[in-house]
């Protein structure tokens, strides 16, 4: 046994109230052992202490942190060992790779210099040897030019460059243990599909084992030998990862395991934990919407470019979105699909004009939203809305929830009196399924999933037509981003909106779409109808799309293999 | 929700609507033990300058209580000088009536000068605080001294935060064309030394304490303008930002009611660092000649006098404006921090 956590709790200092200390316990007597060669996955939602769990491994927790019972790593318990001791085995023998690969690269040393640090330190190499020995560690990472990467600074490589980086610096020293905290949820499905074969990969070619730590269920099945499923800090199933597939005994495991979208199968609403635990059970199909409804948006030649200074007088054009044309039908929804860089959220930005577009029409109804002036638009607003994608940076951090929800009925006039606004409020707050005690608290009381359905709240206050949701479910939990789905589904159908919904994650986009735009470098490469698309893609980025959504463990039953 | 739990909400609702977001600041600040303790004294210095302002304390501080340089109580009296050097003559004294033209006059005079009283108050030997070379009662003159430069001090703070944030707001809200007019103005004010800047200032404003607060404030405004030019700069692509945009909020509101008070905490800080700037500062206008009039007393001239009492070994002048400076620039730099993290909901409930 490589590495044996008994009984693991950890607890947060949480600071005095009258003279008692405060504690909160995060992790509530955790047991698990990883095999030497083994994958095994941790999985919970945001809060249920799996990251908490691993990181106490090498104690990169904060120092409020208390942490009792054992960690034995071969034989030794890193609970008692003195921190010098804990830093010959941080990097040497455990290495960890972390979720946001953007702020763990340092930014101002190269790259060559990142992975040469722990071989200088742990394994005493000369700088020279370090250098042959980095080329060869990028080479295997699969990073295209290694010689010349090395000289780059993180900020010229891309996110999932950037995570072949961090993969290639945890690698240095041949650990026997890698820690992946999340090491693809910042990344695009693509990217995810692209880093989840290379950690597969290195771990059978250096013999070593992982801890893989994911919100995923469908990404864990995928990579894990063995799974472990956590919620507020205890386990709730560890099983091998084709029982947990096949036959999950906690309700909590079948529950996360229901509520992804799936490329397959067509409900009319996802699962959530709450109806799975309760035994509910999802409605019926989906209902077919009218393709004869009314078109209240239809876009042509959409264009935007962005300039950048070169040199003194020139300038050069970068073409974010090329002419795009679509349609919108009267309750129907858009999904459109792409990597990041395909031009999708700068194309739905551009449509409220929080871009000012290079060119094309937008017809609202017949009327160019884009030659509107002063009052005309600021009448239009209030027909098309946005979600964004960071339910965290989106609501301003110094309004109360009330001020949030008030402030567009008041500037557009909506409601007589300031009462009734609050009525409208509070309404729509039961709507999204927060009550009205959330109105006088602020957004940092809530959770991300709460968060983003403030968001949806603050939209429909405006009582818009079209909805532009720009990747708005794709910083949440699996399990949030089911209920949040839900939510539009349900206000879809109540209010007739019409959705342009922006994601990269194509088992999403087919759940919530009628007709599916697939965007590449600023251009649409396929537009279909979203059933049609995912039956028969027509080109060859789409097939990549689809083929990088995960689909869970696929080992041994041939009827959850997709065709 | 069931009936029963929906009724609760309602219930405490009354309770919770009156907790606005100031009553919320007010109720975390009153929590912050240190806070609350430097509140409460830059309000009683605040009373003192009141006070002294309306002539209730140290009314009197220009009278001459005590002799020159009339060291504090709890040293007791300075040791009589020596005569020095110069030895006493030791023969009787030369009648020079004879040949002094004014000795009819003498009399006359003398007989003149009984019409008028003089009234020789006694003076004491020490003074509470000690006194300085006229006499007078510094402790008193440091009171009366608060006053103008907490005065100058604040208001000069107040007039650069104002110019400094809205300048600083409009440039990096806007950019473009507006930024680099308002970077050049701030390039201008850069380029000049300091103190140049300020003598120009002076020229314009002339004497008094209103002046002196118009030269600091004009003159110390470019720190803030790029603190504050910067926290816009990136408050204005963030996704708050673009989302009340896409409400149809107006460019005032975004800026002004927005992103405003997320980088509050920005121009606080500088507001508590630019007060005990400018008590330093008016100091020096006034050691230059620049500052406030000869009449009046500010810690600014009674720290220039002390340094030529200090050679002499007359330190008490300085000890007193040092304690008094030191107290109060420190509870006001303790009472903004509260004020900050008070006004943050963001650090509510950390350690």
């Amino acid at each position: 046994m490589l590495l044996s956590i008994q009984d693991l709790k950890v607890a947060f200092r949480m600071g005095k109230v009258d003279g008692v200390m405060q504690r909160q316990l995060a992790v509530k007597g955790v047991s698990f052992d990883i095999p030497e060669n083994r994958t095994v996955a941790l999985v919970g939602e945001s809060g249920s202490g799996k990251s908490v769990t691993a990181m106490s491994i090498l104690n990169l927790l904060p120092d409020n942190a208390e942490r009792s019972g054992a960690i034995l790593f071969q034989g030794r318990d890193l609970l008692k060992t003195s921190l010098r001791e804990l830093q010959s085995v941080r990097g040497r023998e455990i290495a960890c790779v972390f979720q946001d690969p953007m702020s763990s690269l340092n930014p101002v040393f190269p790259v060559a210099d990142q992975i040469m640090e722990p071989l200088v330190k742990h394994l005493g190499m000369s700088r020279r040897q370090a250098l042959v020995r980095a080329e060869e560690l990028l080479n295997e990472v699969g990073i295209p030019d290694p010689k010349r990467r090395l000289k780059s600074y993180p900020h010229e490589m891309s996110g999932g460059q950037q995570q072949r980086v961090m993969i290639a610096v945890a690698l240095a020293c041949s650990p026997k243990l890698l820690i992946a905290d999340e090491p693809t949820t910042a990344l695009d499905v693509t990217i995810q599909r692209q880093v989840m074969e290379l950690l597969a990969r290195l771990k059978e070619s250096h013999k070593m084992s992982m801890l893989f730590i994911s919100h995923d269920l469908g990404v864990v099945g995928e990579i894990a030998d063995q799974v472990v499923v956590m919620r507020h800090g205890e386990i709730r199933e560890k099983a091998p990862v084709a029982d947990i597939f096949h036959s999950p005994k906690d309700a909590y495991t079948k529950a996360l395991l229901a509520c992804r979208p799936s490329l397959t199968e067509n409900p009319a609403r996802l699962m959530v934990i709450d109806d799975h635990i309760a035994g509910r059970s999802a409605q019926g199909a989906g209902k077919a919407k009218d393709p004869a409804a009314p078109v209240i948006l239809e876009v042509k030649g959409l264009r935007k470019s962005f300039f950048f200074k070169s040199g003194l007088f020139s300038k050069t054009e970068f073409k974010a979105v090329k002419g795009v044309d679509f349609q919108l039908r009267k309750g129907h929804t858009l999904g459109v699909v792409g990597e990041s860089g395909s031009g999708k959220t700068t194309m739905g930005l551009t449509l409220l004009r929080l871009h000012e577009p290079t060119g094309g029409q937008v017809l609202f109804e017949g009327k160019d939203l884009l030659k509107m002036n002063g009052p005309d638009w600021q009448k239009m607003r209030r027909r098309i809305q946005v979600v964004f994608q960071n339910p965290y940076a989106s609501l301003n951090p110094r309004f109360t929830i009330a001020q949030t929800l008030l402030e567009p009925m008041e500037i557009h006039g909506i409601g007589a009196s300031h009462d009734e606004r609050v009525a409208t409020a509070s309404a729509l707050l039961k709507k999204v399924g927060l009550d009205e005690s959330a109105l006088h608290k602020y957004p940092h009381e809530f959770s991300g999933g709460q968060r983003q359905r403030i968001a949806i709240a603050r939209c429909l206050t405006l009582k818009p037509e079209v909805l532009v949701l720009d990747e708005a479910v794709s910083a949440l939990d699996v399990s949030v981003q089911a209920q949040v789905l839900n939510l539009l589904k349900d206000l879809q159908d109540e209010f007739g909106l019409s959705y342009i919904f922006i994601s990269h994650d194509l088992a999403v986009v087919k759940f919530i779409s009628d007709e599916v735009l697939v965007m590449q470098h600023g251009d649409v490469v396929e537009q279909a109808d979203a059933r049609a698309l995912l039956a028969a893609p027509q080109q060859e980025y789409t097939k990549r799309l689809l083929g990088a959504v995960p689909r869970g463990y696929q080992g041994t039953e041939p009827a959850a293999s997709v065709a | 929700m069931s009936a029963v739990l929906s009724n609760q909400p309602a219930a405490a609702a009354p309770a919770k609507r009156s907790q606005g977001v100031w009553a919320a600041s007010w109720r975390r600040l009153k929590a912050d033990r240190l806070g609350v303790f430097a509140m409460v004294v830059v309000a009683l210095s605040l009373l003192l300058v009141l006070a002294a302002g309306l002539g209730l304390v140290a009314r009197d501080w220009q009278k001459e209580t005590g002799v020159p340089n009339a060291p504090p109580t709890f040293m007791g009296p300075a040791p009589a000088e020596s005569a020095g050097a110069i030895v006493q003559p030791k023969g009787p004294n030369v009648d020079l009536s004879d040949i002094d033209p004014l000795a009819p006059k003498y009399a006359e005079w003398a007989e003149k000068a009984k019409q008028y009283k003089t009234d020789e108050a006694p003076r004491a030997e020490t003074l509470t605080f000690g006194g300085d070379r006229l006499g007078r009662d510094v402790l008193a003159k440091a009171i009366k001294g608060a006053e103008i430069s907490i005065m100058v001090g604040v208001l000069a703070a107040v007039v650069a935060t104002l110019i400094g944030t809205v300048l600083g707001a409009l440039s990096g809200f806007y950019g473009g064309k507006v930024g680099d007019f308002l970077e050049w103005v701030y390039n201008v004010f850069t380029a000049m030394p300091n103190i140049l800047l300020i003598f120009a200032f002076a020229v314009v404003f002339g004497r008094g304490v209103l002046p002196v607060v118009m030269i600091l404030g004009l003159a110390g405004w470019t720190g803030i303008y790029r603190l504050v030019r910067a926290e816009f700069m990136k408050h204005s692509v963030r996704e708050y930002v673009r989302s009340a945009e896409a409400i149809g909020a107006s460019k005032a509101s975004r800026m002004f009611k927005h992103i405003l008070p997320n980088v509050s905490h920005v121009a606080l800080v500088q507001l508590s660092l630019h007060v005990v700037g400018f008590i330093k500062s008016e100091v020096i206008l006034s050691y230059l000649g620049l500052g406030v009039s000869v009449d009046q007393v500010s810690w600014g001239t009674m720290l220039a006098e002390a340094q030529s009492e200090l050679i002499l070994g007359y330190w008490w002048q300085l000890a007193a404006v040092t304690g008094f400076m030191a107290v109060f620039v420190t509870a006001f730099a303790l009472f903004t921090d509260a004020l900050r993290d008070a006004l943050d909901p963001k650090l509510r409930g950390l350690e």
